[in-house]
């Protein structure tokens, strides 16, 4: 199968004066793609089911539907894994828009996994209290109707619950697949849409404090196009200059290997204008989805806003799918470009985890404060994308499945803590929650332990393989900053234990809900990969290691 | 394969600690006893290491070494050599005496939450302590030692933020503000020491490609590793910071007198006598052995910073008005006379201070222990509070006596012989050094003997007239630590026959040797 086979299917079929006798069936790895086929197929059947479901029982088939096709998906992806699709068998599917190699296959795992956990949180409905005598989620009971509004009333009176977001999960979810697997820039970018679609839409479906949720989605949504025309205006750029969408050619026009000019693009090809423009927009989109500085603003307001089970969910897989697809783009597509983007990344990766910490000091907000963390975090796993090595990949492998797991843990503590007005998630409500609620005080702060990388947690393990590749590829000065923003940010991790454990409890402060044992399951799965990776982290770090290199 | 012992003796606490932890809420008793019990046979154990141990065999025995983290070169190895064996008797030796001590320190004042348990959470932190200081002297690994050097941090943070003296001049909120700076403080200045430290971890791996000790050292012995001279310097720079903000130097030492005074007694102990020895014998382990030649580049530096943490420490002493405070800065002074053992390269100097860390600890736990007793019958750490104890309290009085002799060298007691030595061992190679050093002694005789003039003697205070004199259960704390300085201090052999030739072997690491007397040179 030729590499330019995409391209061709794009351009060739239109001008064919007969399409139908020329064109190739296109031939479907249906096997390799069955993680994502089956995601997909189960959001179209969650749609299905909202439609012809009773309202009743929507609740229960909807999380049957999501639970079977997660697990099944992940089913799938290990059985790839096993079957040596990873290493020996990796190769390129469905007409060369999709890579089936290692880091495409660890990266799918880790995302179903955050996501299966991510359903449980979305699932639970036992946090806040009955309303009209019906239990409710998270979300909205409408999404439609105006917060405060008579037509609001009413659908809570009647019991409704928001069960689209379970398909709402699903698209996004197979958006999340495609994206670290996407083997040519058109692929990629309509995985971010169908991945980034979905969360706009989930962000501002909050029950409580729906005008923030709302804000927080249109902030989230207008950012997110920008970056998206960002993104689609470098791919055209790079088309220009590659006269190709396939990651392969684009990099072989790169090193200089091809020389086929298309006519059409005589005037373009082989401009480095082009190429220059071109990665640095495309490689901008992509920050944007990890949170990177500068181009962070929306997260901690997003974070903030978005009902907490998104944003645990959001927060964890995001990230992985989006560092993944940029660590494919960064070394498949671009690596003959090594020396003109490891300069910008290494500036991106130093703003990121100074500023990411910095900020996250002055914060009162226990979202806000993840969500800068999450930002310092972004700039810690750069430091091993810039290592440029396999071992450098490895790293970022195992430290995304690592923050994955704390980050969905952490967040869904933090739907625990409530009081009248739904999540307490200002600083001070937190004070002396380790008198009253030892246990859940005591797993937030193996959580944010984790996050500061103290050792024997999996944070400590992720932290030091970035930083081992990093050093190993030359970058001493950013490992040497990347402790120093660590140290930095251990403050303000810290600064929320002493506040559990060391403040009087409040008077009037918050109460912990007892969750049903979706959320239980969501945090004990946080803990145990937590707690397992931090001591025994070897036969992940040899799964994430056999991973390491990527199909091209 | 033979019985881990090493592994043993840090994971009997480790399961003490999560046995005590476990204990129900209602069940204090119980827990105060499970502790005493797995710190006591923690001190078999440790004994028996130190019978196992033969002073004239290899350099590390009773050595262990499983497969760990391959990705990373990490390898869970264990060995202790005369140094380490010394250190490890030393803490398991102290802990049942902290348990003790401090049997009363976290009852609950009010009862909170059905499962608010904080005896049961004091005891075992105290024991996790233990596990992970045992872990750190024990490996041989760079990279375990760094896990557990890091890890303790967090119980110990607990311990001093979570529980405090029950009275405060300035009222329980105050006290639960100030515990919790500096248990922040604590935190802070010791995880930037150990991340700076992990950076140089991170550093050595890619120089040397594994983190094992032995085998580094070989390399480097037989030039097979050949360290860049500024690489090594950097890379020792980076152990060393995290090592002297651990020990603490003069300047990094500002967290200690926050943490000792705002917790409990046995805690400060726990944290002066042996938290911190692991930053001092790191030095001894890691430092020197690995990086010999920076450390001899280094060696004027420390040394004038170590002169200045003696006197500056001794001089802060005097003017403390705090006892807990005092205790602290006379430590800064004394690990000021450590590390300047240590860098003084010459055997007396190094044996001496492996014996000053041994008697440092012994006399500190005495001097804050009792202290600690003190404090609790009459509710002020102030030293103005206090007046004629001896004479309502003999025992104590006596006994916090012998502690301050003890902190001053008398001879006849312990800490003389290390003190000693150290001079001994420093003056022979830096003559100046020494006889600064020597000004600490005369400083340490003014502030701990003020210390006991004020509180001890004089006209008897209304508020301490009726202060009962030691118990029972205070009596079992200090009396065999009091038996054991005298006999250290008349007959300290046994300690330096285990640790002499572990130093001999350091001093050949650094390619030292001592320099020889003058009349013999002359001839």
């Amino acid at each position: 199968m030729s590499t330019t086979a995409v391209h061709s299917l794009w351009t060739t079929a239109a001008a064919a004066a007969d399409p139908i006798t020329k064109i190739d069936t296109p031939k479907i790895e249906y096997g390799q793609l069955a993680p994502t086929l089956i995601v997909v197929g189960a959001a179209v059947l969650g749609v299905l089911v909202e439609a012809f479901v009773p309202r009743k029982s929507r609740y229960h088939v909807q999380m049957f539907v999501s639970l079977v096709a997660l697990a099944a998906a992940f089913a799938a992806v290990v059985a790839l894994a096993a079957g040596d699709y990873g290493t020996t068998k990796a190769g390129i599917a469905a007409m060369g828009a999709i890579a089936v190699d290692g880091p495409a296959l660890f990266l799918q795992g880790t995302v179903l996994l955050t996501a299966l956990v991510g359903l449980f949180t979305f699932a639970e409905r036992r946090l806040d209290p009955e309303a009209h005598g019906n239990r409710v989620d998270s979300f909205a009971a409408q999404a439609a109707s105006v917060p405060g509004s008579d037509s609001e009333k009413k659908a809570v009176k009647a019991g409704f619950t928001t069960t689209e977001v379970f398909p709402l999960l699903l698209f996004a979810v197979a958006g999340m697949l495609v994206f670290p697997a996407a083997n040519d820039l058109l692929t990629l970018f309509v995985a971010l849409e169908v991945f980034s679609l979905p969360l706009y839409l989930l962000c501002a479906l909050a029950r409580r404090k729906r005008l923030m949720s709302q804000e927080a989605a249109v902030k989230y949504f207008l950012l997110g196009a920008f970056a998206s025309a960002f993104t689609l205006f470098g791919i055209a750029l790079l088309y220009g200059y590659a006269g190709s969408m396939s990651y392969a050619t684009i990099a072989r026009v790169v090193d200089g290997t091809v020389q086929d000019v298309t006519p059409a693009l005589a005037n373009t090809m082989g401009n480095d204008a082009l190429l220059l423009v071109g990665a640095a927009l495309l490689v901008m989109g992509l920050l944007f989805k990890v949170g990177a500085v500068p181009f962070h603003m929306w997260t901690p307001d997003v974070y903030q806003g978005a009902p907490t089970p998104v944003t645990g969910f959001m927060a964890a897989a995001t990230k992985v799918a989006a560092f993944g697809a940029l660590l494919r783009v960064l070394y498949v597509v671009l690596p003959g470009l090594r020396w003109d983007w490891r300069p910008v990344m290494w500036a991106v990766a130093i703003v990121t985890m100074l500023g990411g910490a910095i900020v996250a000091i002055t914060q009162t907000d226990i979202k806000r404060l993840l969500a800068y963390s999450s930002i310092a975090h972004a700039g810690f796993i750069l430091a091993g994308v810039i290592a440029a090595t396999p071992s450098g990949v490895s790293s970022v492998l195992f430290y995304l499945a690592a923050y994955s797991f704390v980050t969905i843990g952490a967040f869904a503590v933090v739907t625990l803590v409530r009081d009248a007005g739904g999540e307490a998630t200002h600083l001070s409500k937190w004070a002396g929650l380790g008198r009253r609620s030892p246990l859940v005080a005591a797993v937030f702060a193996v959580f944010l332990l984790a996050f500061a990388g103290i050792p024997l947690t999996s944070g400590f393990a992720g932290k030091f393989a970035v930083f081992k590749a990093a050093a190993e590829g030359g970058a001493v000065p950013l490992v040497v900053i990347g402790v120093l923003s660590s140290a930095i940010a251990a403050f303000f991790y810290i600064r929320v234990i002493v506040l559990m454990f060391f403040s009087e409890p409040r008077p009037e402060g918050p109460t912990v809900a007892v969750p049903s044992p979706l959320t239980m399951t969501a945090i004990g799965v946080g803990v145990a990969v937590t707690v397992v990776l931090g001591v025994a982290p070897q036969y992940f770090l040899e799964l994430a290691g056999d991973a390491g290199v990527f199909v091209r | 394969m033979s019985f881990p012992l090493l592994t043993a003796t840090a994971a009997l606490p480790a399961v003490g600690a999560i046995a005590t932890a476990a204990v129900p809420a209602a069940k204090r008793t119980a827990a105060k006893w499970l502790a005493l019990l797995f710190s006591l046979a923690t001190l078999v154990l440790a004994i028996t290491v130190l019978v196992r141990f033969d002073p004239d065999g290899d350099r590390y025995q009773l050595t262990e070494s499983h497969a760990w983290i391959a990705d990373f070169g990490v390898r869970y190895e264990l060995g202790v050599d005369g140094i380490a064996v010394a250190l490890i008797a030393l803490t398991a030796l102290l802990i049942p005496f902290i348990v003790l001590a401090g049997w009363h320190d976290a009852d609950p004042l009010e009862t909170g939450s059905r499962r608010w348990r904080p005896t049961q959470g004091f005891f075992a932190l105290i024991l996790a302590v233990e596990a992970m200081v045992i872990l750190s002297f024990e490996a041989t690994d760079v990279f375990l030692f760094y896990i557990f050097f890091e890890a303790m941090l967090i119980p110990l943070y607990f311990l001093i933020g979570g529980f405090g003296d029950r009275a405060h001049e300035h009222g329980e909120q105050a006290a639960a503000t100030q515990r919790s700076y500096a248990a922040v403080k604590f935190l802070l200045y010791n995880l930037a020491g150990g991340l700076i430290m992990l950076a140089a971890v991170i550093g050595l791996y890619v120089v040397a490609g594994n983190f094992s000790l032995t085998e580094i050292a070989e390399a480097r012995a037989s030039g097979e590793l050949d360290m860049a001279t500024s690489t090594e310097r950097w890379l020792f720079l980076g152990f060393f910071f995290a090592f002297a903000v651990k020990a603490p130097l003069w300047p990094l030492h500002t967290w200690l007198p926050n943490a000792m005074q705002e917790s409990t007694a046995p805690v400060a102990v726990l944290i002066t006598a042996v938290v911190d020895k692991v930053g001092t014998f790191a030095m001894l382990r890691f430092c020197l052995q690995l990086f010999p030649e920076a450390s001899k580049w280094a060696t004027p530096v420390v040394l004038v910073l170590a002169v200045i943490s003696i006197i500056y420490g001794a001089l802060l002493a005097v003017g403390q008005r705090d006892i807990k405070r005092l205790i602290a800065y006379a430590s800064i002074s004394h690990f000021g006379f450590i590390i300047m053992g240590i860098f003084a390269m010459t055997s007396q100097g190094q044996s001496g201070a492996t014996l000053y860390m041994v008697n440092h600890g012994i006399s500190t736990a005495v001097l804050m222990l009792i202290a600690g007793f003190l404090i609790s019958r009459r509710g002020s750490r102030l030293i103005a509070d206090y007046g004629g104890v001896q004479k309502v309290a003999p025992v104590l009085a006596g006994t916090f006596l012998i502690g301050g002799l003890a902190t001053l060298s008398l001879p006849g007691l312990a800490p003389f012989v290390s003190e000693f030595l150290v001079l001994v061992g420093t003056f022979t190679r830096y003559p100046v050094i020494g006889i600064v050093a020597t000004l600490g002694i005369v400083l340490a005789a003014l502030y701990t003997l003020v210390l006991y003039q004020r509180t001890m003697t004089g006209p008897v205070k209304p508020e301490v007239s009726a202060m009962p004199d030691l118990r029972v259960r205070e009596i079992a704390v200090v009396a065999p630590l009091v038996v054991l300085l005298v006999f250290l201090g008349v007959y300290p052999k046994p300690v330096t026959d285990v640790v002499n030739p572990a130093v001999k072997q350091t001093m050949l690491d650094v390619d030292q040797k001592d320099p020889k007397p003058e009349v013999e040179a002359a001839k």
